[in-house]
């Protein structure tokens, strides 16, 4: 029987980069519990033997020319953006250095 | 013990306790026209966010579709360096979070690389002369680079203490393949010159392979070193550290070095090593440890569902290999022969980087000894000045040929060659310009030689008079004054042979 | 006030209107007008669409009318209209996927499905409503509202595309355009009485719908009656080399096979393990009478097991939250979209999991951390894995039913839609609307939906699932029996929807 507690929750959400309030955390354990018991039945079927699917259709060797193609202008680019600078988007100062 | 200035123990008392096992892993950004999975130009220097398009920039929406240049080079890459090549492999998806991540996962290759299981001989200089060292390759694999981050507000532009970023993704997706090594044990104090010179041989490789500018002082090789210590003679290895940001191939064997006598010092005080990731600081020649992270990143692989396996077909993998040039180890076996190197000389060309430059001065007409003698010569010491490397100066091997052909048809003289030399180092244009320009030419002018001569033996009597009496070795006197007049022009052979006519015994 | 020829003009069939536009009775304008002066009247109470395009509807109608006028040849379906849901971009206008975090977003560049409908002409209204990121079987997951079921309002529309479904039934496009994960075209046409079919994994491109299974997502064609779908089908579906997945090949002849309206000699399947306990007597009654108009109508009908097809849903609710939680990392706040809590005095990483935790609804939020989990090193093997080799199994199972048939039969969906709010805390019992329709997604077999009766004056459709790249078989069952049942009612099944 897969349990998951507060504490793992709160430490996936930390994985996925959700802050979650602890009301959130209080009713999503029990939630989660309760789907990863009905999908662990995927456990009852016997498959050692049985390769795993990762695409549904067989299909391989698909490749594109090392050709340039037109792409957006800077300004489409940036025009979604939360905010942009120099032609850049700017974002928070980042904590962590880059793995 | 200050916690900012790590204890070390000295290079060979460290090796006299401890033994190193060495891993490398290198990535080369591919010199493809477009992206990996986007057809975005990847020339550098553009205006930020100027090649981006959906694909690149990790809009919602947006799918990759792989580039088949980089397919051909990672099996060219792999087949070059020994590998298999995986008659099917699939691509996987990193996950992780970073701001210069457009998708916040990569597209990588996890347990199915394309290509592994090969090797690369490394020659080093060893006690007993020189030595070849097989390196195990663990696999060659294909990924895409991220985009770059201006770190604002802070004192030294880097991350710590800035006050927001600025982030440029025209560099994601540029196509990267990483190298990686299985681990090398049993080096002893062999260990820095070894992460060097196979770096320098993949780099050479990778060169003639033409999948790659290859300037790790651009970015386009970046090498992460790993190095563990144990007590000599123990079972296991030590805790691994990873040193990250080696832009050379001097930091390369500086930053093993380093590593190794840090961790000495930290076990030899009853610590234990850090398994984490350091940066080389090329300033100061030490490794600092990075932000340590409470636990190690589960990346949580699977595979990418927006791309199709890649299987390679016998018949293209021996096409490909067909398009495989000469490779360096070949190359140098054949030039040992035609050039009657000895594994000294060799040794020689190849720690200066030189083997290649060489080669292309001598394709561009010189003869084999004088390229050799302009490249570890002159050439060798301007890099040593420059703190560059031979590869990196403004000078090209037509160019030195050039040079070589002026020596040899008398119109320079070696002196004034290295003025020519200087002068192309310094951007002043051609050879035959910079002659031309500072009026280098040899003085061969029978005239103004004979003048010169004349001015010498009257400005020196004494000397001249022992000339006459038959104290020819005097001759090299006059001749150096002759030359001083002259500025080093004049071509000395045909002085002394002047003066000779005019002061040595009738014939 | 609507007069009978605007009125006459939203109750159209799709192949009607065309006809009209390119005969002349009615111009491509008008048509847009009457469907969009309905829209008006009457989608406060539906809230199928999100953003409705008026200008650019009424500018591409005009479009058409110009061609026509210089004589220039017009597509099959130029100048119908059509709904969209709202998880395709569409350059310069709002794309939402029905999430919070992407409110206000202006896509720079269309999607691949979105270039064809405007090369064949076809004048889009607007945005349907989805459950968020298309995760959901009722609409009530929208962070924008839920969708309500023309046919009794108090009832779910289905989902995720309720929006586009509810669109159709209400008249206020003829066409529209829904995605197929594990169901989210067919369900909500079952429940609203309308067409929707998911074509072959990789028929459709997705370059440009936004991810939320990437092995499992197809776009697909809606409509009032099959032969509409088909001709929309064909539109939409191709080749592209911009999605590494989709298939090189030509389109299955749909629209021939939608007008052929005999099956004598198919041999069909009924699926044993879609029946029985949680499926209503209503619906199962339903589908067993449509199954007995196929056996009179010619065809074999044999029963045929598929006992893999019960760990269909758990697999699947593992695979697709553990592709979720990968598809749906972009939304960062860095590059577009929601960003909350930038105010200097929080990081990057702070940033992103603010706006995040804002702007993402709870199923998002438990399907995100539901696939973190599956895929984390120690658990992949029990939970991604495992279900991975399910995908096999079922695979298996599609192949040795199609020895012995032609195509597969069963209800859609276990019951008709049900109220609003019934099952919006339950999870689990949401996801079981997806029973029978999630095994075609994960082996990436077509299937569809069909209108074939009502159960307690509720739509209850039958599903038909046909082997990779067989869509044809679909239309040619379908097709067949729309006729069949259509004949046998004296009129069509949306006819007897409440007028609204």
């Amino acid at each position: 029987m897969p349990a998951i507690t507060r504490d793992e929750v709160a430490n996936l959400a930390r994985l996925a980069r959700i802050a979650l309030t602890d009301e959130e955390l209080d009713h999503l354990a029990p939630q989660l519990e309760v789907i990863l018991e009905a999908v662990a039945r995927v456990g009852e079927v016997a498959a050692e033997d049985i390769p795993p699917t990762s695409h549904a259709l067989p299909i391989t060797n698909v490749v594109r020319p090392d050709e340039v193609r037109a792409g957006l202008s800077q300004q489409a680019a940036l025009s979604g953006a939360p905010e942009a600078e120099d032609g850049r988007f700017r974002v928070p100062r980042i904590l962590e250095e880059e793995a | 013990m200050s916690p900012s200035t790590p204890d070390l123990v000295p290079y060979d008392e460290a090796l006299s306790r401890y033994a190193p096992v060495l891993g490398l892993e290198v990535h080369v950004e591919l010199s493809t026209a477009s992206k990996m999975f986007c057809g975005c130009p990847t020339g550098f220097g553009a205006e930020p966010n100027t090649q981006v398009c959906p694909v690149c920039l990790g809009l919602p929406g947006a799918l990759p579709v792989m580039n088949a240049e980089a397919v051909d080079a990672v099996i060219r890459i792999g087949l070059a360096l020994g590998c298999d090549i995986a008659p099917w492999c699939r691509f996987a998806r990193k996950n992780y979070f970073y701001p210069d991540m457009p998708k916040n996962f990569q597209i990588s290759q996890y347990d199915e690389p394309i290509a592994y299981g090969g090797s690369l001989d490394v020659m080093i200089d060893t006690d007993d002369g020189p030595q070849t060292f097989t390196v195990g390759i663990e696999r060659a694999h294909m990924e895409e680079d991220t985009g770059k981050s201006l770190h604002v507000g802070g004192a030294t532009g880097r991350i710590h203490g800035a006050q927001h970023s600025l982030v440029d993704y025209n560099r994601a997706g540029i196509p990267l393949i990483e190298i990686v090594t299985k681990p090398v044990p049993g080096l002893g104090k062999y260990v820095p010159e070894l992460a060097r010179a196979y770096v320098g041989e993949l780099r050479d490789i990778l060169r003639s392979l033409d999948v790659s500018d290859v300037r790790m002082e651009q970015g386009s090789l970046r090498c992460d070193v790993n190095v563990s210590i144990a007590p000599v003679g123990a079972a296991e290895w030590g805790k691994r550290t990873e040193t990250k940001n080696v832009n050379s191939l001097r930091s390369v064997e500086r930053a093993v070095r380093y590593e190794i006598g840090r961790q000495a010092a930290v076990l030899d005080a009853g610590g234990t090593v850090k398994q984490e990731t350091r940066h080389w600081q090329e300033g100061s020649g030490t490794t600092a440890p990075g932000r340590s992270k409470e636990e190690a990143e589960d990346y949580r692989y699977f595979p990418e569902p927006d791309l199709v396996p890649i299987a390679p077909t016998p018949e293209r993998v021996e096409e490909l290999r067909g398009t495989l040039p000469e490779l360096p180890r070949a190359l140098r076996v054949r030039l040992l022969g035609e050039w009657q190197l000895s594994p000294l000389d060799m040794q020689a060309l190849i720690n200066a980087g030189a083997v290649d430059l060489v080669v292309a001065t001598v394709a561009a007409g010189a003869p084999p000894a004088d390229a050799r003698k302009w490249w570890l010569g002159e050439l060798a010491r301007a890099a040593n000045e420059t703190g560059t490397e031979l590869s990196a100066l403004p000078v090209t091997p037509a160019q030195v040929a050039q040079v070589v052909e002026l020596v040899a048809d008398g119109a320079l003289n070696d002196k004034l060659a290295r003025q020519v030399l200087e002068g192309v180092l310094a951007g002043e244009g051609e050879p035959d310009e910079i002659v031309a320009a500072r009026g280098l030419a040899v003085v061969s002018d029978e005239g103004a030689l004979g003048k010169a001569v004349d001015a010498a033996i009257a400005g020196n009597p004494d000397v001249a008079g022992k000339i006459r009496d038959g104290k020819v070795a005097a001759t090299g006197a006059l001749v150096g004054a002759v030359m001083k007049a002259t500025r080093g022009q004049a071509d000395a052979a045909r002085v002394r042979e002047l003066l000779l006519e005019r002061l040595g015994p009738p014939e | 006030m609507t007069d009978s020829s605007t009125g006459d003009l939203v109750r159209r069939t799709a192949v009607d209107l065309a006809a009209m536009i390119t005969k002349g009775e009615a111009t491509a304008v008008e048509v847009a007008q009457a469907h969009l002066d309905r829209i008006d009247a009457v989608d406060g109470r539906i809230h199928a669409f999100l953003h409705v395009d008026h200008q650019g509807a009424l500018a591409a109608a005009a479009a058409v009318d110009a061609k026509r006028s210089a004589g220039e040849s017009l597509g099959t379906l130029a100048g119908v209209p059509l709904a969209l849901k709202d998880v395709f971009t569409t350059a310069g206008i709002p794309t939402t996927a029905g999430s919070k975090i992407l409110e206000g977003w202006r896509p720079p560049y269309d999607a691949a499905l979105v270039e064809r409908l405007r090369a064949a002409d076809i004048v889009i209204l607007g945005k349907t409503n989805c459950d968020e990121f298309a995760m959901g079987s009722s609409t009530e997951n929208s962070a924008y509202g839920p969708t309500h079921n023309p046919w009794d309002e108090t009832r779910i529309p289905g989902g995720s595309g309720g929006g586009s479904s509810a669109a159709l039934a209400a008249h206020f496009a003829p066409l529209a355009i829904g995605t197929d994960t594990g169901g989210s075209i067919r369900q909500p046409a079952a429940v609203t009485g309308t067409v929707g079919v998911k074509p072959t994994y990789g028929g459709v491109s997705r370059y440009g719908l936004i991810a939320c299974a990437s092995s499992l997502d197809q776009g697909g064609p809606c409509a009032r009656n099959v032969l509409d779908a088909a001709l929309l089908h064909e539109v939409i579906a191709g080749h592209d080399p911009r999605d590494a997945t989709s298939i090189d090949q030509a389109v299955p002849a749909v629209v021939e096979a939608a007008r052929r309206r005999e099956i004598g000699g198919m041999r069909i399947g009924v699926v044993r393990e879609f029946a029985g306990e949680g499926y209503e007597p209503g619906v199962l009654a339903s589908v067993r009478a449509a199954i007995d108009v196929l056996t009179e109508l010619g065809a074999d009908v044999v029963e045929v097991s598929c006992p893999s097809f019960t760990y269909a849903l758990p697999a699947y609710y593992l695979i697709l939250p553990s592709e979720v939680s990968s598809n749906l990392a972009r939304f960062d706040a860095m590059r577009f979209g929601l960003r909350v809590g930038d105010d200097g005095t929080h990081s990057a990483e702070e940033v992103m999991a603010m706006t995040r935790g804002a702007g993402f609804g709870p199923e998002v939020k438990r399907r995100i951390i539901l696939g973190t989990y599956a895929l984390s090193s120690g658990y992949f093997d029990a939970y991604y894995g495992q279900a991975q080799k399910v995908r096999t199994l079922i695979a298996r199972d599609f192949a040795a039913a199609f020895d012995q048939v032609d195509v597969l039969v069963s209800p859609t969906t276990p019951t008709t839609a049900f109220p609003l709010g019934e099952r919006a805390d339950d999870p689990l019992a949401m996801y079981l609307a997806d029973l029978c329709t999630i095994p075609a997604n994960l082996a990436g077999n077509a299937a569809m939906s069909l209108p074939v009766g009502l159960s307690d004056g509720l739509p209850v459709g039958l599903q038909v699932m046909a082997p990779v790249l067989a869509d044809d078989r679909l239309y040619r069952v379908a097709g067949a029996l729309e006729h069949a049942l259509d004949d046998r009612r004296g009129h069509a099944l949306l006819e007897k929807a409440p007028t609204l």
